[in-house]
């Protein structure tokens, strides 16, 4: 059910990339200022992403004592978060566009805490593994 | 008040060519931090390449295929700057979003691609 909504609302949120055209039909042009607002919110977002797979790179180059495996893991975690955040981007700015567009509120996500926590999470694991010695 | 007689005072105002909040400014910066960004990755995705055990040519099609994404995502990037330089710049295309996106997605799949070393 829930799976069912997620994929359909995924599913308009993609129609809605490829057919901004829609977005500039509906409601009132915003004030530039707000649009330029958004967009650096965008670019901010992608920068994440950037960042993220960068740090993929970084973990795959710079940690050559680390277990082969946990190697691989911590690289395609970082890679993939990466490729999230820079969909996010695109979506949420999207989104914030037709809100402003439409006079709506902005859209609230649960994206910042998932990646807060992911990163976290990720950051702690290095960490014990380091104070473990089990780099090698 | 000793108000001069400013420039274009008569009704309809024109608009100022210049924000005082400098929005296209900050934008246009942000825009440059970007590109930094997207640049210190292919370097880094470059030296993944280097370290790299794949054979010559998948090595060349690789190092070739990220030297394009990068330089469609600084091209971009520009074109939009340039956009800055207006008094009130037009709103982002969707289509240079969507094209930065799918630049980074590319990249970040190259970076996958280097990391599977069929000799490990």
């Amino acid at each position: 059910m829930i799976l069912a909504e997620g994929l359909r609302s995924a599913g308009a949120a993609v129609r809605l990339w490829f057919s901004p055209a829609r977005v500039g039909e509906e409601g009132t042009t915003p004030d530039y200022r707000f649009s330029l607002a958004n967009e650096r919110t965008f670019l901010a977002w992608l920068r994440t992403g950037l960042a993220l797979v960068g740090g993929g790179f970084a973990v795959d180059q710079f940690l050559p004592r680390l277990h082969e495996g946990l190697r691989l893991i911590f690289t395609v975690v970082l890679l993939v978060g990466g490729a999230l955040c820079a969909l996010r981007a695109v979506n949420h700015w999207v989104r914030c566009e037709r809100a402003m567009r439409r006079g709506e509120d902005l859209p609230v996500t649960r994206f910042p805490t998932a990646l807060a926590l992911g990163v976290g999470v990720l950051a702690v694991a290095m960490v014990v593994l380091v104070l473990l010695g089990r780099t090698d | 008040m000793a108000d001069g007689p400013l420039p274009g005072a008569g009704a309809p105002r024109p608009a100022p060519d210049r924000d005082p909040g400098l929005q296209p400014e900050r934008t246009r910066l942000a825009w440059r931090r970007t590109t930094l960004s997207a640049t210190a990755m292919a370097v880094l995705a470059g030296r993944q390449l280097l370290r790299s055990d794949a054979p010559g040519p998948v090595e060349v099609i690789l190092a070739v295929l990220m030297g394009l994404l990068w330089a469609a995502f600084v091209a971009l990037a520009h074109r939009r700057m340039q956009a800055m330089g207006t008094g009130r710049p037009p709103g982002l295309p969707p289509r240079t979003a969507l094209l930065l996106v799918g630049c980074t997605l590319a990249l970040a799949l190259c970076g996958g691609l280097i990391l599977v070393r069929p000799g490990h």
